[in-house]
């Protein structure tokens, strides 16, 4: 009898406080204000100041992947400008959130997406998600960044992807960073670096592409003959930045010296070593055409009912306001080219001639190099 | 008569699952195979033919096959021993050793790669303590990044289903029956070997079909510890759905998967029906030693020593998250607490923990309810419900990414407009967590003996009264167990990411993998923190789980 009354209490009080716990953010989701329980847990949380305008504030879903980020204040301050609530969702890594964007395509979660880079660009645009939006403030973006003619992806930032080297390691083993490519395939650099599958990884899609412009397709030593050479000199090869870079990168207990990732990531080094290094603790790889520049941009998505919000949101991205906030938040360059970035940018270094291949190009080819490159480095 | 008509009722508490299953499950799964799949009405079968006849793809059919059986027979290897100690012994601490052997199970895989990079890695603690004994110039032990540890990693996240599903029935057997076996001249082994292993066979059965389910369909594993030479279906899904958007071969795969599931499900069911037995079963008070003989301390040491080794790639992140340059601190774990670059996506990890815990709640009930259902009638059907159990089983062994494009295409219009909403969550946790009740109940449910049923009938008890009264209080333990591993799928977030949710609702899982989105040694030691924030977390909900056992021990 107790026995199975405590049963009966336990099952209906964990139901309660489930209920309790979930219910009071409950019903609609895109209409509802955040979750009480989390501002008030939330120390940092600004309490919205009692709004001066009579209507209430319009909602504003912005769509990207997880390395998104941005300074609290500074959205406030277009909410507040615009009498808006921006409410940032991460859905998964840029391809996934793409991918997610052209599955409910016409009947979209969010106003805007961003996060739609030139080695995905020609995908977004083939699948007709974004409606045009030619910001004013384009004008102050180098040519060389706009990337979309059409104008349905406008550019707020970019990065280049190369290779870092744990300087420590190199020190240690008497080795100078590599200058070249092909350097790479001897016997001074076996087993000694650690990329990313293209199929799985932004990051070593970028490579793999750095390799096809330095190299060539059609070449007597082509990308694939040298990719050939790195699988016999025992090259690792894992599915994302973060196993590549916290497991297997020698700076964070792993046995390579060489990783893929970006040229600001020494620079991140500084920022994160809470004063522990006045120095990057790494370096960058800064090959001639070996680097591959990365532009981001965000787009409008169709069937988004707040059109000239959304609009007014791409302007605020572009200005300086955001533009400068960029670097210390996702370690990537300001696409504006009056936006001013911060000191310990100084450790990350521009590459002068990066990779030169296209976004069409890069959709033509894509899955072709991807599948090439399977073929050649993983059966 | 009256049978039948009692029955009619009980049989509609059947259509709770059935409608959960179908709506949340074959509803999504269905809608992105038609999405993926159907071209102007027909089946792409040239997708089919692309992938079954391309013996890259059969071989990744056999690895991921005959891994996931290694992989399991381990974790049933390291689980039994201490399946034998928690059945059997009562010694102190011990709750939270038990506690603590489930905690591998939530851990994020990049987390869990990290332990064993700071334990068995070229400079983790066991190569340097050997390379400086023996005096050596290289790292002895290699074995990143190669197939042994995807095995030791499968083996170290699934032995504790071995443990708790294995010892909750363990301790309800009558040791009486093993002494008389002894009494009549068997020895130890031929003990184990005849009498209590032919007896334990259900949940040991139960235990082996969702550790190889789980390896079966692993990808974060695979990924981040072995690396993609060694993919399974699971990341070719992944690889062609999410990345390539080569959606028509990722369906045909996904489908193959399913199929190549259902089938290991259906033998499975069949198999299980064979070798339940209806034993009197006892309360784990009458069971336990509680007389200590010299021999028995040794062996509780022993064991005690071999899960804590066991649980060592933990241990080593939690030695990490709570030092800076060597010395004993807490800074890390109290940068948590302070917003210190002013993100937007910024959260106290007290509100993260919150939001975890609540979400697993929910998921915990969720599955009880439908699990206990699903459970009560597969146990009283006869032959030819292996089909409707390995059916019910499916999600276990979906693709997660299928399923959740699949409800991206479905949730997301009135009356299931379910997009941002933690519902999402909580729903696609319980897909995976209300197996788990399901397996633990049945062993349990299956060797209860009919009679107490029909005794109360024939008392003059309704169902629902004799379900309370005589099944309720005998099930309880296993009930325990399928909670535990309910709260723990939900702690842990499988391939929920796709879901797309809003800020306020980080878990965290979400909130360790943001922060090791960035370089830098703050990012680092800031998820070393929040992992070790999260082990506490669920050894203490472990724990408190529990509690609901070990109160009414003695009832029955």
């Amino acid at each position: 009898m107790s026995k199975f009354l405590q049963v009966v209490v336990a099952v209906s009080a964990l139901l309660t406080v489930a209920a309790v716990a979930c219910g009071g953010d409950e019903a609609e989701p895109t209409t509802v204000p955040p979750a009480p329980t989390s501002a008030a847990a939330d120390p940092t949380a600004t309490t919205p100041a009692p709004s001066p305008t009579p209507s209430e504030p319009r909602e504003l879903i912005v769509m990207t992947h997880d390395s998104f980020d941005v300074s609290e204040e500074v959205i406030r301050e277009f909410e507040q400008a615009n009498n808006a609530k921006v409410v940032i969702q991460k859905g998964g890594d840029a391809g996934e959130v793409l991918v997610r964007a052209i599955l409910e395509k016409g009947n979209p979660s969010a106003d805007l997406l961003y996060g739609v880079d030139n080695t995905y660009l020609s995908r977004a645009l083939a699948e007709g998600i974004f409606v045009v939006y030619e910001s004013p403030l384009l004008a102050n973006l180098p040519s060389h960044l706009l990337f979309d003619q059409t104008f349905h992806v406008t550019p707020i930032d970019f990065a280049y992807v190369n290779l870092n080297y744990d300087k420590a390691y190199l020190a240690e083993n008497g080795l100078e960073p590599p200058t070249t490519l092909e350097e790479l395939t001897g016997p001074k650099w076996k087993g000694r670096l650690v990329v990313q599958h293209p199929g799985t990884s932004s990051p070593g899609l970028a490579f793999l592409i750095a390799t096809v412009s330095y190299f060539g397709e059609d070449d007597d030593y082509d990308y694939l003959d040298f990719w050939a050479d790195l699988r016999a000199n025992n090259v690792l090869v894992k599915d994302g930045w973060n196993g590549a870079y916290y497991t297997d990168f020698s700076h964070y207990g792993g046995d390579r010296p060489l990783v893929v990732s970006y040229a600001t990531s020494p620079a991140a080094e500084v920022y994160f070593s809470e004063g522990k290094y006045a120095e990057p603790p790494t370096g960058n790889v800064l090959v001639d055409k070996a680097t591959f520049l990365q532009v981001e941009g965000v787009g409008i998505l169709v069937g988004s009912k707040n059109v000239d919000l959304a609009r007014r949101f791409i302007d605020f991205m572009l200005d300086t306001r955001f533009q400068e906030d960029i670097p210390s938040k996702m370690f990537v360059y300001p696409a504006n080219s009056q936006a001013k970035t911060p000191d310990f940018f100084r450790f990350a270094e521009v590459p002068t001639t990066p990779a030169d291949i296209g976004p069409a190009m890069i959709d033509a080819k894509r899955n072709e190099w991807i599948d090439a490159w399977i073929r050649t480095v993983l059966r | 008569m009256k049978g039948l008509r009692q029955s009619s009722p009980g049989r509609l508490l059947l259509l709770v699952p059935l409608g959960y299953l179908a709506v949340f499950f074959l509803y999504p799964l269905a809608s992105i195979l038609n999405r993926s799949l159907v071209v102007d009405g027909w089946i792409d079968l040239g997708a089919f033919r692309a992938i079954l006849g391309d013996s890259y793809y059969l071989g990744r059919i056999w690895f991921t096959t005959w891994q996931a059986m290694v992989s399991t027979a381990l974790a049933v290897a390291l689980g039994l021993p201490a399946a034998y100690l928690f059945a059997r012994y009562e010694f102190p601490g011990k709750s939270v050793l038990k506690a603590l052997t489930t905690v591998p199970f939530v851990m994020p895989t990049i987390v869990v790669a990290m332990g064993f990079v700071a334990l068995l890695g070229p400079a983790g603690i066991v190569n340097n303590l050997l390379t400086a004994v023996f005096g050596l110039d290289d790292p002895p032990v290699r074995v990143m990044n190669t197939l042994a540890i995807i095995f030791m990693a499968h083996a170290f996240y699934n032995y504790s289903i071995v443990v708790r599903m294995v010892s909750s029935l363990w301790a309800s057997l009558d040791p009486r029956v093993e002494e008389t076996a002894a009494v009549l001249g068997a020895g130890r082994w031929r003990r184990f070997y005849h009498v209590t292993l032919p007896l334990l066979l259900p949940a040991i059965a139960s235990a082996t079909l969702l550790a190889f389910m789980f390896s079966f369909t692993s990808f974060g594993v695979v990924l981040v510890l072995g690396g993609p030479q060694f993919a399974t279906l699971e990341v070719e899904i992944y690889e062609l759905s999410a990345k390539l958007f080569r959606l028509p071969l990722a369906g045909a795969l996904a489908v193959v998967q399913l199929a190549f599931t259902y089938l290991f499900l259906l033998l499975y069911a069949r198999l299980q029906q064979r070798t339940a037995v209806s034993v009197e079963l006892r309360p784990r008070a009458m069971t336990a030693r509680h007389r200590l003989r010299v021999r028995d301390r040794v062996f509780i040491g022993a064991m005690v020593v071999y899960l804590l080794l066991l649980l060592s790639p933990l241990a080593a992140l939690l030695v990490r998250a709570l030092t800076v340059d060597g010395g004993f601190s807490h800074a890390h774990v109290a940068n948590l607490f302070s917003n210190e670059h002013g993100s937007y996506f910024y959260q106290s990890p007290i509100a993260i923990a919150w939001n975890s815990v609540r979400f697993a709640l929910a998921t915990v009930a969720v599955s009880l309810a439908v699990g206990t259902i699903v459970a009560y009638f597969l146990a009283r059907s006869r032959r030819g419900a292996s089909a409707l159990d390995a059916l019910l089983m499916l999600p276990l062994g979906v693709s997660a990414v299928t399923l959740g494009f699949g409800f991206i295409i479905t949730m997301n219009r009135p009356p299931i407009d379910l997009r941002g909403s933690w519902l999402i969550l909580v729903i696609a946790h319980s897909l995976v967590a209300y197996p788990f009740v399901v397996r633990s109940l049945l062993p349990v449910m299956r060797a209860m003996n009919p009679n107490l049923r029909e005794v109360a009938a024939m008392l003059g008890a309704s169902p629902t009264m004799a379900f309370l009264r005589v099944d309720l209080p005998i099930i309880a333990p296993a009930l325990v167990v399928g909670a535990t591993f309910a709260f723990a799928v939900s702690m842990g977030e499988f391939g929920a990411s796709l879901l797309l949710v809003r800020p306020e609702f980080t878990t965290m899982p979400v909130a360790i993998f943001r922060y090791l989105g960035l370089p830098g040694e703050a990012n680092l030691s800031s998820a070393l923190a929040m992992s070790s924030l999260l082990m506490v977390v669920v050894a203490a909900g472990f724990v408190l789980i529990e509690r609901f056992r070990y109160r009414g021990a003695g009832a029955f």
